[in-house]
């Protein structure tokens, strides 16, 4: 992820770039926001503000679409973003007490970034990796068949 | 295309990626170039092949010997022994007891498991899913030529009908009956849609069928606007499905090609356009008018119901929206005939049902079976039993919009009819399956939490029954509960299923249905005697206001 400094500086050229690819078309709106969030990491206001602008939408309805869909951010996030999955059948299997150690082990609840903005602890709905379950996600990275021993060995991979 | 004499599959699921599944197959490229048999021998990745405690997987066909796990050291050996000599490396096999799941297909022939019956995922695993040529070979759009060259629309219609293929997203409407509404309403623009939005919490047959066989979907899509009249379509695929969306637009590439998808396909007059939508993360867009809505690039919030989307869809225009193994199984039926199709299942269900299997039983996983399978029958077989010889308490199906199936169900045939004849509900095929040590409230806390997460909070019994349900139930959790919050939970039950929009708020009552019907003991312990039977809530006296 791009740090926040660097994102006023290229967030033109990626919404362009993003419009290049998909058009300037209403039903367009959900691809651009998402690649346009992969590529800075959020959506920053300023960012909703020029899409708005050049799709010929109300700000509102732009800001409505990008604050309903879970992969998307209005807020900055962490440097590595955990995606704990919450459901029945990773819960089932383990994951109450994962969950519970994840939080306790970077100091986070549910939706909160850790203040040197190193993490962002989040929960999602199911990942479809049930027979592996609990499983989380840190950035792309998938890991399955958690325990609460596996815990700090791989939060420690990250920097 | 060029004639291979051996093809390898490496797995790559999530598991087989982080266990270096991709090193593997560089390795398996360099090692075959070595020997010089790169026009000989087909390197491919394939999901569905990998099994946790044997990932990475390797198949090697056409022997279907699997490897596993393999590790890249192996990899200069295997080559050597298996595709340069010819010999088997038998120390490197897996072993038969490791065999179950997808891969158990290939040895039920010898008798070693009961033999499942595989229509949707027929191909899945034992193909290229990234070659159209492999897809054709495997009988790969040979309905489409036969429907296209022999079929009236009205005959289609007539085949699925007289198949009586139902639904397979959760619903279980008769898909003959919906192509024919659909084919009914006049007007100039027709789209055919593809829910391939698979959120429920279990399920993942869907996903398997995307990366497995893509272009089984695109046949059957096609075959739909045939039939309905429409040129164009849309997969709308869940965001989080990466591999699945880029799988997709492979396929649509290559079948445009071919011909197979463009204006006048095999010079029929029939044209069709073929889009992917990726959505971005919400269980609700996977409710069909929210689906659309999302198409249309605007929040998921379903509409109110009627108009149907078969009159007014997508844009306003009459719409098909079928789940993705619904239309898995269309090739196969317009290929086989409707008998053949109703040679699987029960009388009311004809054909087979996907199952994922999870929670406390020894081995997780996915089968495709014939409708009517018991639960004993999928826990005891397939499952392998539960898990450290425990007591089966209940399973739970369908994801978080199934029912709560206490152990008394576990003979009843799973079909549609039989279900709902006994008020639960099979659902999108997750089989979540609890032993004692699941506490009941604390189960409908997580289903409850997740519907409060995933209400789109248009409409008011959804967007606060779900909260209040989940306030109720953490009291109860806490041992602070009185006998008025069991009058609640049921009131909230009732005005959730019919109050509610859409299909999302009328299932989120179900779990506490279900817990104050066939576990009310458990409940009343958590309220009377402060007590958690099972040992999982943690009665600590204090309210937790999370919420």
């Amino acid at each position: 992820m791009i740090s926040q400094t660097g994102i006023a500086a290229n967030v033109s050229e990626t919404i362009q770039s993003a419009l290049d690819y998909y058009g300037y078309k209403e039903e367009e709106l959900i691809p651009i926001l998402t690649r346009v969030n992969r590529d800075l990491g959020f959506l920053p206001q300023e960012a909703l503000a020029e899409i708005s602008s050049a799709l010929k939408m109300p700000k509102s309805k732009v800001k409505s679409v990008a604050s309903f869909y879970h992969m998307l951010s209005t807020k900055p996030l962490g440097r590595h973003v955990i995606k704990f999955c919450e459901n029945a059948p990773c819960h089932v299997a383990g994951g109450r007490e994962v969950w519970l150690a994840l939080q306790e082990a970077t100091n986070l609840q549910s939706g909160e970034t850790s203040p040197d903005g190193k993490w962002s602890l989040i929960t999602t709905s199911c990942l479809g990796l049930c027979a592996v379950g609990p499983v989380m996600l840190i950035d792309g990275d998938v890991y399955g068949n958690l325990t609460v021993e596996k815990i700090p060995e791989i939060l420690g991979r990250y920097e | 295309m060029k004639n291979y004499r051996s093809m390898v599959l490496i797995s790559n699921d999530p598991q087989s990626m982080v266990q270096g599944a991709q090193e593997i197959f560089d390795c398996f490229q360099a090692e075959v170039k070595k020997f010089k048999l790169e026009d000989e021998i087909s390197i491919a990745m394939a999901s569905d092949i990998g099994r946790t405690d044997i990932s990475p997987v390797v198949v090697v066909y056409p022997e279907a010997v699997v490897y596993g796990p393999v590790m890249k050291e192996d990899v200069p050996h295997l080559v050597e022994e298996h595709l340069y000599k010819g010999r088997i490396a038998v120390e490197l096999q897996a072993p038969k007891k490791a065999l179950s799941g997808p891969i158990a297909w290939l040895t039920a022939r010898e008798g070693s498991l009961p033999a499942e019956h595989r229509i949707v995922l027929e191909r899945a695993g034992l193909i290229d899913p990234e070659s159209i040529d492999d897809y054709i070979i495997h009988d790969g759009y040979q309905a489409l030529g036969k429907v296209l060259s022999e079929m009236k629309p009205e005959d289609v219609i007539a085949i699925l009908k007289e198949s009586g293929l139902r639904g397979r997203g959760g619903a279980g409407f008769p898909t003959g009956l919906k192509w024919g509404f659909v084919a009914g309403t006049k007007g100039e623009k027709k789209y055919v849609v593809c829910n391939a939005d698979e959120s429920e919490p279990g399920t993942f047959k869907d996903r398997l069928i995307l990366e497995g066989d893509p272009h089984s979907i695109i046949e059957a899509m096609i075959i739909a606007g045939y039939t309905v009249g429409a040129d164009e379509g849309y997969i709308y695929v869940r965001g989080e499905y990466e591999l699945a969306q880029s799988r997709l637009i492979t396929a649509i590439q290559q079948a445009k090609e071919y011909g197979m998808l463009g204006s006048n396909i095999f010079g029929s007059g029939h044209s069709f356009e073929l889009h992917v939508h990726a959505g971005a993360g919400a269980y609700i867009c996977g409710e069909e008018t929210a689906l659309l809505e999302s198409i249309e690039g605007k929040r998921g919030e379903p509409r109110p119901r009627p108009p149907y989307p078969t009159t007014n869809g997508l844009w306003q225009k009459p719409t098909l929206i079928n789940n993705v193994e619904t239309l898995a199984n269309i090739p196969a039926i317009l290929r086989h005939g409707a008998d053949w199709f109703r040679s699987f299942g029960t009388p009311s269900s004809p054909g087979t049902k996907v199952y994922t299997i999870l929670g406390n039983v020894n081995q997780t996983g996915l089968i495709e079976v014939s409708m009517g399978i018991t639960l004993r029958e999928v826990i005891s077989i397939y499952g392998k039993g539960m898990k450290n010889g425990a007591t089966f308490k209940l399973a739970q199906t369908g994801g978080s919009s199934g029912s709560i199936i206490p152990a008394s169900l576990q003979d009843t045939p799973m079909d549609y009819d039989s279900f709902s004849k006994a008020g639960v509900s099979l659902g999108s095929g997750a089989l979540l399956i609890c032993d004692e040590d699941t506490c009941v409230v604390d189960l409908a806390k997580v289903l409850l939490q997740f519907f409060r997460f995933e209400s789109c909070g248009k409409c008011n019994p959804c967007r606060i029954g779900n909260i209040r349900a989940l306030q109720t139930l953490n009291r109860i959790s806490e041992g602070l509960g009185s006998m008025q919050d069991i009058e609640t939970l049921q009131s909230i039950s009732k005005n959730l299923y019919e109050m509610s929009n859409c299909g999302l708020g009328q299932t989120a009552g179900a779990p506490l249905r279900d817990i104050l019907t066939h576990f009310r003991a458990e409940v009343d312990a958590h309220i009377k005697l402060k007590v958690c039977p099972a040992g999982v809530c943690s009665m600590s006296g204090q309210s937790n206001l999370y919420l």
